[in-house]
């Protein structure tokens, strides 16, 4: 929560709304990056891909 | 009344530090790679950081503030916007970027609480401040004057690669900055690269590569104006405009276009480890005009705008001396102050101090003529006690003297007889020069002595230059400059008294090298150049005594200094980091604290001994696990590219002849990445013949068999984006003859002598553990 807080203080400071739709993709694909560090996740993924 | 104390980070780029910053006073500082031992570690600093809190003697709930020295954010900010600017081009670099972002550095916060947790922090506020006022602030605050213009200049920060700015008491105001993508530092690293140097390490090299051309030949002068046509466009204040159709780093994964480069320049980029030739010094030389050119006009503009009489520098390319002796001899300002920790891990200083003043608005006081920097000498110090445990712990020869000055004396012996003299004393210093405190030391005078310990010694390229220590009230007798320059951040002319004319300057490379120009060969450049570290009274009493000493039997208080490590690793740290390299190198005595040792008196020591870091456990070693040299491996050399640093599994099998990779992305060996292709339409692989990194830079090479016939070949490359470089492999019939043994967590060392690596690896579960080292 900490983290969205600080990025919407990013956004209204910066003025770069434009770059919203950007980061959320963005972090949503940090997702699968961060399921695959898990072990018990990763063989899936790894069919996956 | 409860002290104000800061903890300033820097990491996650390179040079990753921790400096700690108690009621306006430095009180230590060091870079994370003297620890770990892993040059340019931009890892978090863990170790550094929990030094300088033990230095400070203070506990993490007494902390004011942790800062760190950029801000993440901004940072993503001008990626994402750049690649929006040059799409569709860059998405390779893009690709490569984004995991390393969203898997971390995006989080820097939190990530930074969870490194500081792991260290007993609980609850500290985490602050942010920006790249250049870290540089700015680590310029101005430490130094010896109440008011100075700034000037930091270095690759980029967020968005901006230089600034401008004043400085008066507490205050910092910025008053101008050059954005990215136009770059001083990107710019040199640029040559860096297309002179066969590695970018954010190499730059050095060519600066030193640079008095080897001819500065007013007429190629020199033909490619200092190709870059000012093409590639640069400078501007009468000093700011730039790259021309972004020659350059690929702001969207691709190189620094340059290399063939643009190669029709411009008229000649192919230098391959790493190659020959040096003609047009390879006169481009360096180009270059390094050109950046000169662009700092003095930056410093000039500083000038005018702030109307101060004294310019403090910092940032990566502050720490190009011969632009800043430049500078200093320029008279634009009557008095030019470096922060010898200019690159980014004295970012972690300048956001401590920046908090303390402006965050906090604490007062500064100066005092005329001294700076806050303690000489550079704020790392860990050792007592006789435990340089006595630790040299009983290697079974070392050793002999102890109670009296410093017959100590002295007797260095003095054995450098006059041109010995060369590994030198550790009290605090280690901070930032990239060794300065009487992690040296190695020997007789100047010495024609042969550059050659050895560049090739002995340091095992690095025999052009490079050495530096000299000289007493500062014997600087004027010797140089052109007599200013104070205790941080060897300056380069000055030797007098002309004390040169000797040398008849063909048309010479190579390698003539000129060896041709003996001065009375001070080994620390002469071929211009009759030296980057001079004066040593004054109070700067550090015992290398002093030493200079005084030497000169009594020589004449001369001027002894060749360059920094305690061998290439490709950091200056040593410890007592048993200095004993270690001393043992492998061609070293001929090594003094530590009051203790000195022959290099005759010493074992030769085991294999294991010489290449293990002291203080790691070789667990191969400790498990008592013999190492196999696996067949068809070709062994492929590293030159050039440093130590690999990533370490996983290789598998072949498995699941339906795919193969899958898993790879530590951050280089610490606990997060992984992992991914898995199939190898479509060639059958099950029987052998990986080579496995190779390097060369081309982060590639990993496959050659299978796919007819299972150990006969046709089938073999492609592909590159690993975004995961950096892997650190070992195995195969599928030497994991199965290792399956059943388990072993502690790898390492990684580096043959030297045989230019090979030596991986130990170990897995758990579905991993295997497979070992081996080269051919002796």
């Amino acid at each position: 929560m900490d983290f969205i807080r600080e990025l919407f203080y990013f956004f209204r400071t910066r003025k770069k709304y434009w770059l919203i739709p950007a980061i959320v993709i963005l972090l949503l694909l940090s997702l699968v990056v961060v399921l695959t560090m898990s072990s018990s996740i990763a063989p899936l993924i790894y069919t996956l891909f | 009344m409860k002290k104000t104390a800061v903890l300033g980070i820097s990491a996650y780029y390179h040079d990753s530090a921790a400096a700690i910053v108690v009621d306006g006073k430095i009180i230590a500082a060091a870079q994370e790679e003297r620890f770990t031992r892993k040059k340019h570690d931009s890892r978090f600093p863990s170790l550094a950081t929990a030094f300088v809190m033990q230095e400070a003697g203070l506990r993490f709930e007494d902390l004011s503030a942790v800062v760190f020295y950029d801000k993440p954010m901004l940072k993503f900010e001008r990626l994402l916007e750049t690649y929006h600017a040059f799409a569709p081009r860059g998405l390779g670099s893009f690709i490569k970027a984004m995991p390393v972002w969203l898997k971390g550095k995006l989080f820097a916060k939190s990530m930074i609480a969870r490194e500081l947790a792991k260290l007993g922090a609980t609850k500290v506020g985490i602050l942010f401040s920006e790249h250049h006022l870290s540089h700015a602030a680590g310029a101005f605050y430490p130094s010896p004057f109440e008011e100075a213009a700034i000037l930091t200049i270095d690759g980029v920060g967020e968005w901006a690669t230089a600034v401008i700015g004043a400085g008066r008491r507490e205050k910092i105001r910025i008053l101008k900055e050059m954005h990215f993508p136009h770059s001083v530092g990107l710019l040199y690293s640029a040559f860096t690269y297309y002179l066969g140097f590695r970018v954010n390490s190499g730059e050095y090299k060519l600066m030193g590569l640079a008095p080897y051309g001819d500065p007013k030949g007429e190629q020199t002068q033909l490619f200092k104006a190709k870059i000012l046509e093409s590639l640069v466009d400078l501007r009468d204040d000093g700011s730039i405009l790259l021309n972004m159709q020659y350059f690929d780093f702001a969207a691709g994964l190189k620094m340059i276009k290399e063939k643009k480069w190669e029709k411009l320049f008229g000649y192919p980029r230098r391959k790493p480890e190659s020959e040096i030739n003609g047009e390879h010094t006169n481009l360096a030389s180009a270059i390094q005009q050109v950046t000169e050119d662009i700092v003095l006009r930056l410093a000039a503009t500083a000038r005018r705008l702030t109307g101060s009489s004294r310019l403090v520098l910092a940032g990566g390319v502050a720490l190009n001396c011969v632009a800043n002796g430049k500078l200093a001899a320029s008279g634009i300002f009557d008095d030019v102050w470096v922060q010898p920790a200019a690159g980014d891990a004295g970012g972690a200083l300048g956001a401590a101090l920046a908090c303390y003043h402006i965050y906090f608005g604490n007062a500064r006081y100066t005092e005329a003529g001294k700076d806050g920097m303690a000489y550079g000498y704020l790392g860990p110090s050792y007592t006789n006690e435990s340089i006595a445990k630790e040299l009983n712990r290697q079974d070392a020869v050793y002999h102890y003297f109670e009296d410093y000055d017959r100590l002295a004396a007797v260095v003095s012996k054995e450098l006059l007889a041109g010995k060369v003299v590994g030198w550790f004393q009290g605090r280690m210093e901070f930032g990239p020069r060794a300065l009487g405190n992690r040296s190695i030391l020997a007789d100047p005078r010495n024609p042969a002595i550059q050659k050895r310990i560049n090739l002995e010694i340091k095992q690095r390229e025999e052009f490079r230059p050495f530096a000299p220590a000289v007493l500062e009230e014997d600087a004027a007798e010797y140089f052109a400059s007599d200013a104070p320059s205790p941080y060897m951040l300056f380069v000055t002319q030797l007098r002309d008294e004390w040169r000797i004319s040398v008849p063909d300057d048309a010479a190579g490379v390698y003539e000129k090298l060896y041709a003996v120009r001065s009375a001070f060969p080994a620390v002469t450049h071929v211009d009759y150049s030296a980057r001079v570290q004066t040593v004054g009274r109070e700067a550090n009493p015992r290398f002093r005594r030493l200079l005084l000493s030497f000169k009594d039997i020589s004449g001369t208080g001027i002894l060749l200094n360059t920094s305690f490590n061998v290439r490709g690793e950091p200056v040593v740290c410890t007592p048993g980091e200095a004993y270690s390299d001393f043992i492998r190198t061609g070293m001929d005595c090594l003094v530590i604290g009051d203790y000195l040792l022959y290099r005759e008196e010493q074992g030769t020591g085991s294999i294991e001994k010489q290449s293990l870091p002291s203080g790691k456990i070789n667990p191969a070693k400790e498990q008592g696990l013999s190492f196999t040299i696996p067949t068809g491996f070709l062994y492929n050399p590293l030159w050039g590219i440093g130590k690999p640093n990533l370490v996983g599994a290789f598998h072949i099998g498995g699941w339906a002849n795919r193969i899958r990779l898993k790879l530590s992305t951050l280089g610490d060996g606990q997060t992984e990445f992992g991914w898995s292709f199939p190898l479509w339409g060639m059958g099950k692989p029987n052998s990986v013949e080579a496995f190779h990194f390097g060369g081309s830079a982060n590639r990993i090479r496959l050659k299978l068999s796919p007819l299972g016939d150990g006969q046709t070949e089938f073999g492609w490359s592909f590159p690993l984006w975004g995961i950096g470089q892997p650190k070992a492999f195995f195969t599928s019939s030497d994991a199965r003859s290792h399956a059943n043994q388990r072993v502690e967590p790898f390492c990684l060392k580096y043959h030297r002598k045989h230019q090979i690596p030596i991986f130990i690896v170990s897995n758990e579960g579905m991993r295997y553990l497979f070992a081996f080292a080269g051919e002796q």
